[in-house]
């Protein structure tokens, strides 16, 4: 059996948090100051999701939120950032075992594991998948895409930096910690 | 708060009779021709059967039509973009230059340019009525069950079934925490400062994720519990038999991608080249 590696809890997990993924995209991006642009809520969400489920979670989230946004809200699907957000939500995803949310504390030590992983995976996936696929697939002009992938890539890292590192917190309060139970004399 | 979304429209038509099967793999066989080519005279006979096929759906335009102001708006900001940062890409690909007027510096207007921008919007128009027409043709429950049968695993297949079925719930719960929240005085607007903002959306989507994690709970435990995954495969109650129509709307597809293909690239080049 599969059960290894796709488990009925991933597979719901995967399908709430495509749903969530996609309300939080749509309706709970925050104004920022600079005119046209929003921070990206669903992103911190993602990143959460993946260091809970690992990274077939992530990436299948990811993948699957971002293309039914696209889908439902644009009517047609921008595939070259949809399998960044794959790639985003899977690479943070490998790294679960590291952050051990589950085990409950989310030291300083975690914090920055968690961090350093989530910027690089961004740094990658924004600054040089998504312009990439743009040239290829759209054959748009190589410094509009990298302009656009930089900076998107640049508010996502903040974004996740901030609101994600604010959501692990949370979530590790609700873990009861793995050393939390200790033997009566 | 209301935004549309497109969602499933029922009717009965040609194309709603087609299964989910069919319109699936149709979908993703134009798409890739769309993508891979650049060839204008493809471009546009493709918009024009795309408009066919809308027609033949008897969708109405104001029943989409929030999504199409959507993608012209979309167009303008991109081609504004692509005008902005590269205004001799035309040139660029098609290796002519004839100048029609200047701007400013490297900034003037030439064919190449105007044709190169006419070429990506007509892409982009050659694949949203089809995208918009799959979704709005495609029965939720029908589309898992169509993904399952052109190959993907079932447990992936039933996540994107549940993904749709609660986009409605998670929706009403974000509202209602939402409402909630600034009942007691919390601001998500330009008005409060960027930090305090950001810290007031926090206390939005912290209560919807955990309630929602607790939903992944009851859930998975609801179908363990009804042996869901126990064999390897999986019928779906939405699931149709293949009619002769659907052997005939696929073959014509095909053809239509290898005939794209064949057009686009037996010269070597993707882009239609009417200046030489």
């Amino acid at each position: 059996m599969n059960r290894n590696y796709l488990s009925i809890k991933t597979i719901v997990a995967i399908g709430i948090g495509a749903a969530l993924f996609m309300i939080l995209a749509k309706f709970a991006s925050i104004p920022s100051p600079i005119p046209n642009t929003s921070i990206q809520t669903s992103y911190a969400f993602l990143a959460l999701m993946a260091a809970v489920f690992g990274p077939i979670a992530g990436g299948l989230i990811g993948f699957i939120g971002h293309a039914l946004n696209d889908a439902i809200s644009y009517g047609s699907v921008w595939w070259s950032w949809v399998i960044v957000s794959l790639f985003v939500g899977a690479t943070i995803g490998l790294f679960a075992k590291r952050i051990n949310i589950e085990a409950g504390g989310f030291t300083v030590k975690k914090v920055i594991t968690f961090n350093v992983i989530q910027a690089v995976a961004q740094g990658i996936g924004w600054f040089l998948i998504a312009p990439a696929l743009d040239i290829l697939i759209y054959a748009e002009p190589a410094n509009k895409v990298f302009a656009q992938g930089v900076f998107a890539g640049l508010s996502n890292i903040v974004t996740v930096g901030v609101l994600g590192t604010i959501l692990l917190f949370a979530y590790a309060k609700t873990r009861s910690q793995s050393n939390s139970l200790h033997k009566e004399l | 708060m209301a935004v549309e979304m497109l969602s499933y429209i029922e009717k009965n038509t040609a194309v709603h009779r087609l299964t989910g099967v069919t319109k699936l793999l149709c979908f993703i066989l134009w798409s890739t021709a769309a993508m891979l080519t650049y060839d204008t005279r493809i471009l546009i006979f493709l918009f024009l059967m795309s408009i066919w096929i809308f027609i033949v759906s008897k969708i109405e335009i104001k029943e989409v039509s929030f999504v199409l102001i959507f993608i012209f708006i979309f167009l303008l900001l991109n081609n504004v973009a692509i005008y902005g940062f590269s205004p001799q890409e035309g040139v660029k690909i098609y290796g002519t230059s004839h100048v029609l007027f200047e701007i400013a510096g490297r900034y003037n207007v030439t064919l190449e340019q105007i044709f190169y921008q006419f070429n990506i919007t007509l892409k982009y128009f050659t694949v949203a009525p089809v995208a918009l027409l799959f979704i709005v043709t495609t029965h939720p429950s029908e589309f898992a069950a169509s993904l399952n049968k052109i190959g993907i695993s079932y447990r992936i297949s039933y996540a994107v079934s549940l993904a749709l079925r609660y986009i409605p719930d998670v929706q009403r719960d974000f509202r209602n925490i939402a409402l909630a929240q600034q009942a007691r005085g919390l601001d998500m607007s330009n008005k409060e400062k960027l930090p305090k903002r950001v810290k007031n959306a926090a206390s939005i989507i912290i209560p919807l994720i955990l309630s929602s994690l607790d939903k992944i709970e009851t859930i998975s435990n609801a179908m363990e519990l009804r042996g869901f995954g126990k064999n390897k495969k999986r019928t779906w109650y939405s699931s149709r038999p293949f009619q002769k129509s659907d052997y005939l709307v696929l073959t014509c597809f095909i053809l239509i991608l290898a005939a794209s293909l064949i057009i686009t690239f037996h010269d070597g080049n993707r882009f239609y080249n009417p200046f030489q």
